[in-house]
């Protein structure tokens, strides 16, 4: 009956939209049966009103030097609630492990005494950063925002890929993708019970409010961003604009007395919580690299003093690194002695004994990646590389172990997406967003649906040409409402105000005598 | 100047600004409808309808976002409705044609003969965004075209005295609709209020302070106070006050309420928002009848009626 699903040819992944036999799963029927009723001329339509829309709000993205408006397809991801339910606490968890071992790695390092992780996997990551050590914010939160990137492998379970414990990107355009969504399909929007996202910025303020140096009374949060042209400039500009606080670069800020303060037009403002989207490395001249012009000069020692709050904390990369990664499912056994809700993929750590000369063998049928990369730099897809590739890869993984992990090729889960065929599958993963105020891990419900939109394309990522989708978690329970009362009721309402009009527009009469004068004078009768 | 045109240069402000203030409300009011899975439609529709002083339909009839878009945005023909409101503004300019500037004119007209194509567009937003456009439109030729004498202080009183009342009647669907009303945070967004709302208090928002800007704030030009401030500083500029004793009666009409909304405390007039909110629309109103009484005198109309003394 859809011709928009003709020839869809569902592959060996695990559809989030059709079941094997091309029905629609629960979750997703009334939007698949809402797309079918569609033409494919009205769904391009609403395909150019979005494109239209983010060209006009500027949502774009920096690909290879060019602004381009930001992808973002019609068709969107829907997640049960029951599902989400099992992801977000999931998510959460992995956020608290994170935590506990940034704590303890800039700390005691007891996880390293206990034999959990070996010292050499910490001291060789390229993020960890020394100067961190001891550093501690006053509410104890290091992972302030954290984006952990998960995927669906062919039999439909979630599995986490990576973490991103630093500077996480794209949560603006779950915003403005959720906007521009509600404005193009009214109609699903109200059918469908869609969990809201708009309270992120709040939250997301709120918890760096909380990180604050400890007896500031009014804490001043501002967002350190590279400048205008940094990729994620619009994300950096939007999170600003959305919690009210100042944009800043480097150079509007400056220590002394052993504060930060940023420049005004009313002479200096101090400043309490630093939310840097600027990499570890450029923050600080004076401790990092010297030639950075993007940082302020002294902003470690004033971390360090305890005067100011850097989210998301300096060093957080040594938790993001690919091959301390495979360690996470025994960190969380460690620290929260709880079992892993999501699984990560399995993956060959190529220092253990063995463990190269396996990959170096099975190398065409595996995924290799570097440890310290992300953005899919550098990443080898096995089955689609050539035999010099291979080669040449081979020879990197025998120089250097420490630098690379390899992971058998994961289906992704496909989710149609409308290309210049149609509709046709295409692989997905998905970045929830978690945010820690120190007392609650608040997962954001659904997260950024990130779409490679070349066929069979398994890397999934925006600096690699990718697209986005809006992610729907439906249902859940309704917020507590004040006074549920007064909801049913509302106030009665004695009498309008009635809204005046120019009494003179009320010209029936008036209009009708003009015209019958003309009229007179025309026939040429006199006028009475 | 003519008192009829001065009284259709008065209405010209009131009609555009009641055109963008009116999608503004809708706009936002469907996107909240839109985003939040939980909110009721009915009540949060009808009590629209009623806060426009709009017929509800009786209890048993399901109001929905298409019946209000109907009858506050499409209808041509009711002036407090956006294309009526938009086909009057143009209506009042063709009667004061010699003295409206020829692009407002012109822009006026644009908007009218466009009308027609904009009305039911696939996402409500287009029309909303476009009338936005056209209001924005209309206040930069006023601000950059128009010298500074009655033509414009007309124009400003009426656009000033709509901008209170309308603003009124925002704050009032959420003192009607209870808890199933929009927030603050919908209300700060509609008037465009909502980012200016957050650079002041630097994000730390909360009801109070939300509802105590677009009441009270004197640098947001959208507060009720500050419009009610402009309304009172044309008044002035029209006729500097010259009697010693007594003020003007639009004058006193707006300053009483705005007296009312500024040296009492906030939370006071917030307890009663709904009444306090109808005693600004009403003095809007009263003070729209006293300048019409003031500067638009119309003698009466005289019937002959064919019978012997």
């Amino acid at each position: 009956m859809a011709d928009l699903f003709d020839d869809y040819g569902g592959g060996p992944a695990w559809d989030e939209m059709l079941e094997r036999d091309g029905t629609p799963r629960e979750a997703s029927r009334h939007l698949y049966e809402a797309l079918s009723r569609l033409s494919e001329g009205e769904l391009r339509a609403r395909a150019d009103a979005l494109a239209r829309s983010y060209l006009t709000q500027g949502v774009t993205f920096d690909f290879a030097g060019e602004e381009r408006p930001f992808p973002l397809d019609v068709v969107p991801r829907v997640i049960a609630g029951e599902e989400w339910d099992h992801v977000a606490p999931g998510v959460a968890q992995r956020v608290r492990a994170l935590e506990a071992f940034l704590d303890d790695v800039y700390g005691p390092q007891r996880a390293i005494a206990d034999g959990v992780v070996p010292r050499s996997v910490v001291v060789s990551s390229t993020h960890f950063q020394r100067q961190s050590h001891g550093v501690r914010t006053p509410n104890g939160v290091r992972v302030h925002v954290a984006g952990i990137d998960l995927v669906r492998d062919q039999a439909g379970t979630w599995r986490v890929l990576e973490d991103n414990a630093r500077v996480p990107s794209g949560v603006s355009y779950v915003l403005s993708n959720r906007r521009a969504m509600a404005q193009t399909f009214p109609e699903l929007f109200a059918a469908l019970r869609i969990r809201p996202v708009a309270d992120y910025p709040r939250r997301l303020l709120a918890a760096l409010q909380a990180s604050a140096p400890s007896g500031v009374v009014d804490p001043t949060v501002v967002v350190l961003t590279p400048g205008v042209y940094n990729s994620a400039y619009f994300e950096h500009a939007l999170l600003a604009r959305m919690m009210g606080v100042e944009l800043v670069e480097g150079r509007d800020l400056f220590c002394a007395q052993g504060h930060v303060w940023m420049r005004t037009t009313r002479g200096r403002r101090r400043v309490d919580v630093v939310y840097r989207r600027v990499d570890d490395e450029f923050l600080d001249p004076v401790v990092f690299r010297s030639d950075s012009v993007l940082g302020c000069p002294g902003l470690m020692t004033c971390a360090r003093q305890g005067t100011v709050t850097i989210a998301n904390a300096v060093g957080n990369g040594v938790a993001d690194d690919k091959l301390l990664y495979t360690y996470v499912p025994d960190l969380v056994r460690y620290y929260l002695h709880e079992e892993p809700i999501l699984p990560n993929v399995h993956t060959w750590r190529l220092e253990e004994p063995g463990a190269l000369e396996e990959v170096l063998d099975r190398l065409d049928e595996l995924v290799v990646k570097p440890v310290d990369g992300s953005g899919g730099k550098g990443l080898v897809v096995g089955p689609r590389a050539s035999r010099a590739e291979l080669d040449v890869l081979r020879a990197r993984l025998r120089a250097d172990p420490r630098g690379w992990i390899a992971q058998p090729v994961i289906q992704l889960s496909t989710i149609p997406t409308l290309v210049d065929a149609g509709l046709r599958p295409r692989h997905t993963d998905l970045r929830p967003f978690a945010v820690n105020d120190g007392e609650t891990v608040s997962v954001l419900p659904g997260g950024l649906t990130r779409v490679a939109l070349p066929e069979g394309q398994l890397v999934v990522n925006s600096s690699q040409g990718g697209g986005s989708k809006d992610t729907w978690v439906l249902g859940g329970a309704a917020p507590p409402r004040a006074d549920p009362q007064a909801a049913r009721r509302g106030a009665p309402m004695a009498a309008a105000v009635p809204i005046d009009a120019n009494p003179d527009d009320d010209l029936s009469a008036q209009v009708l005598q003009q015209q019958q004068q003309e009229r007179a004078r025309t026939r040429g009768g006199a006028p009475c | 100047m003519l008192s009829r045109i001065a009284e259709s240069l008065f209405w010209i402000g009131r009609y555009v600004e009641r055109a963008d203030d009116t999608a503004r409300l809708l706009d936002v009011h469907l996107q909240i409808l839109l985003e939040d899975p939980w909110a009721e439609e009915d009540l949060a529709c009808r009590s629209l309808l009623a806060v426009m002083d709009r017929p509800a339909p009786p209890r048993d009839v399901v109001v929905g976002r298409d019946h209000v878009l109907d009858a506050l945005a499409y209808d041509r023909v009711a002036p407090s409705a956006i294309a009526g409101a938009l086909v009057a503004a143009r209506e009042n300019a063709r009667r004061a044609r010699e003295i409206v500037s020829t692009e407002l004119w012109e822009c006026l007209n644009t908007t009218w003969n466009q009308l027609p194509s904009h009305l039911r567009p696939a996402r409500p937003h287009d029309f909303f965004a476009w009338v936005r456009e056209r209001g924005a439109t209309v206040a930069g030729i006023m601000e950059s075209a128009t010298s500074r004498d009655e033509t414009r202080h007309f124009m400003v009183l009426g656009r000033s005295i709509e901008r209170a009342d309308m603003t009124a009647r925002l704050l009032t669907t959420r003192a009607l609709a209870g808890s199933a009303g929009p927030s603050w945070t919908t209300l700060l967004r509609s008037c465009g209020a909502h980012e200016a709302f957050l650079r002041t208090y630097r994000g730390s928002a909360s009801d109070e302070r939300a509802a105590g800007f677009l009441l009270l704030d004197r640098f947001f030009p959208r507060s009720i106070v500050s419009a009610l401030d402009q309304a009172e500083q044309c008044l002035a500029d029209l006729e500097p006050a010259d009697d010693r004793s007594a003020a003007d009666e639009a004058r006193r009409h707006i300053g009483l309420v705005r007296m009312n909304l500024e040296y009492r405390p906030l939370a006071d007039v917030l307890a009663g928002l709904p009444h306090e909110m109808e005693q600004v629309q009403r003095a809007c109103s009263a003070a729209s009848d006293a300048i019409r009484g003031r500067y638009f005198p119309t003698a009466p109309t005289t019937t002959w009626v064919g019978e012997l003394l």
